[in-house]
């Protein structure tokens, strides 16, 4: 089971229905005991940054989430907003992130230079730079759905494992043991989305 | 490198899918959900859904078509027609809704467009702007929830949508609609200098080399109607969407 973290700041309808697609059991969760028994969580995310950290905050949330992210810990995967909640600061507000991984969110910077129109929105494809449990690394033909304004820069070398090119090369997803954040949209990914989404389900902590 | 998106845009009306020329002479093309489906097993890169007599029936949009709609499509999913206020929106994107497209009440009440953005992100409010000559065969604004040409410059009008929020522009030439005569191009170049985000091409496309030329004048998107529900020179009723690799092959990126 599968548990989607509803904190008024994304879609959870659209992932709910792509993991019931891929075989897999979902359900739509906002309480801290809630979180506190979830086996495996996914953090969506559409729109601002602070109003996702904000929402996170006054729904009294970011504590328990420390707690499975670190203590327990348990799978979880980050969707768009819900990857760069992830890190620690973002250009595009003031509110600390979750700190979780040892990185950055900043305005892509290139765009004006290559006449590139921001958001990045559209379909893209990843390179795969280290083997990881959700894309297989000879998977290079798969194409996923993107629409974001900020990208995600890692500290840590060996935190990104698939990097996309739009006027520069960003992180497109990451990898920090049992944390996972992806840039792109899996549950409006068609196919591509599903198998990523599939491997999730299947995915479990050694 | 960035795809450039190819997106069937639906036409709802009274339930049933419908398809226009000139806005005009709805002709019923069948159901759907059948269509959704089709074009979800055809892996689409997005697709659009307008409802074509919300907004000048005054009505509320019909939030239990848009459920399922959304239930069938595994790509991201675009809604117009009807929405006037933030709560309406905000219960479409909870039915699994991505982007609203506003028209009637962008024109009416810009506010609208904001208090979208700032609530959901511009990357979920697209206008759509509505393009018609006038008999001077000048471009002129146009509100098809009355028929009418407005004064408004369209160009300054896309502007200000775009101040207000909007992430994404949609120009729809409304005497190519359904017409299959190609895009205007020329519409597409002024808005594409004039607006900093995406624009979306909508109105003539008939075939893969439309679709070059709207790209090559600036479009970020190209949308068809008629030329995803029509076959042949009958115009009868088939639902198609050209193979990944013809489309990769006609929209070979200029810039990466």
């Amino acid at each position: 089971m599968i548990s989607i973290l509803d904190y008024g700041a994304g879609n959870t309808n659209s992932v709910i229905r792509m993991i019931e697609r891929a075989g897999g059991q979902a359900q739509r969760i906002s309480t801290i005991d809630e979180i506190l028994a979830a086996q495996k969580l996914i953090i969506p995310g559409v729109g601002a940054f602070d109003y996702g950290m904000t929402q996170l905050s006054t729904k009294g949330l970011i504590d328990t989430l420390n707690i499975v992210a670190f203590e327990k810990p348990i799978p979880i995967l980050g969707i768009c907003l819900g990857m760069q909640l992830m890190c620690c600061s973002s250009e595009e507000g003031t509110v600390p992130g979750l700190s979780w991984i040892a990185a950055n969110v900043s305005r892509f910077t290139t765009t004006q230079i290559n006449d590139l129109r921001i958001p990045h929105m559209g379909w893209n494809t990843l390179k795969i730079v280290k083997e990881n449990p959700l894309l297989p690394l000879e998977d290079t033909e798969k194409r996923f759905y993107f629409v974001h304004s900020y990208k995600v820069n890692c500290d840590n070398p060996n935190d990104p494992i698939a990097i996309t090119h739009y006027g520069e090369d960003f992180v497109a997803a990451f990898q920090h043991n049992n944390l996972i954040g992806v840039q792109f949209h899996p549950e409006k990914s068609h196919r591509f989305g599903m198998d990523l989404i599939r491997r999730f389900v299947e995915f479990n902590l050694a | 490198m960035l795809k450039h998106r190819v997106i069937p845009a639906l036409l709802l009306r009274d339930g049933g899918l419908v398809k226009t020329r000139q806005f005009k002479n709805a002709k019923y093309v069948g159901d759907p959900i059948n269509a959704i489906r089709i074009f979800n097993d055809k892996e689409v890169d997005e697709l659009m859904v307008l409802d074509i007599v919300a907004s000048k029936r005054g009505q509320e949009p019909d939030y239990e078509a848009i459920e399922l709609f959304a239930g069938e499509c595994f790509m991201p999913l675009c809604y117009g027609g009807g929405v006037r206020t933030l709560e309406q929106a905000a219960k479409i994107f909870d039915l699994g809704v991505e982007k609203i497209s506003l028209q009637s009440s962008a024109l009416t009440d810009v506010e609208l467009v904001s208090a979208i953005a700032k609530r959901f992100g511009s990357q979920s409010v697209v206008v759509s702007v509505d393009v018609k000559y006038n008999w001077l065969k000048r471009p002129h604004l146009y509100q098809s929830s009355n028929g009418r040409l407005l004064k408004k410059n369209w160009i300054a009008f896309a502007q200000e949508a775009v101040a207000a929020g909007a992430g994404e522009i949609l120009i729809n030439a409304v005497d190519r609609d359904g017409e299959m005569c190609g895009y205007d191009i020329g519409l597409i170049k002024q808005a594409a200098n004039a607006v900093s985000v995406p624009v979306i091409a909508l109105g003539g496309a008939r075939n893969l080399q439309d679709f070059k030329h709207a790209v090559d004048a600036g479009a970020s998107a190209v949308a068809a109607g008629a030329m995803f529900v029509f076959h042949g020179p009958h115009r009868a009723v088939l639902i198609t969407y050209p193979p990944y690799a013809e489309l990769e092959k006609h929209l070979d990126i200029k810039h990466d």
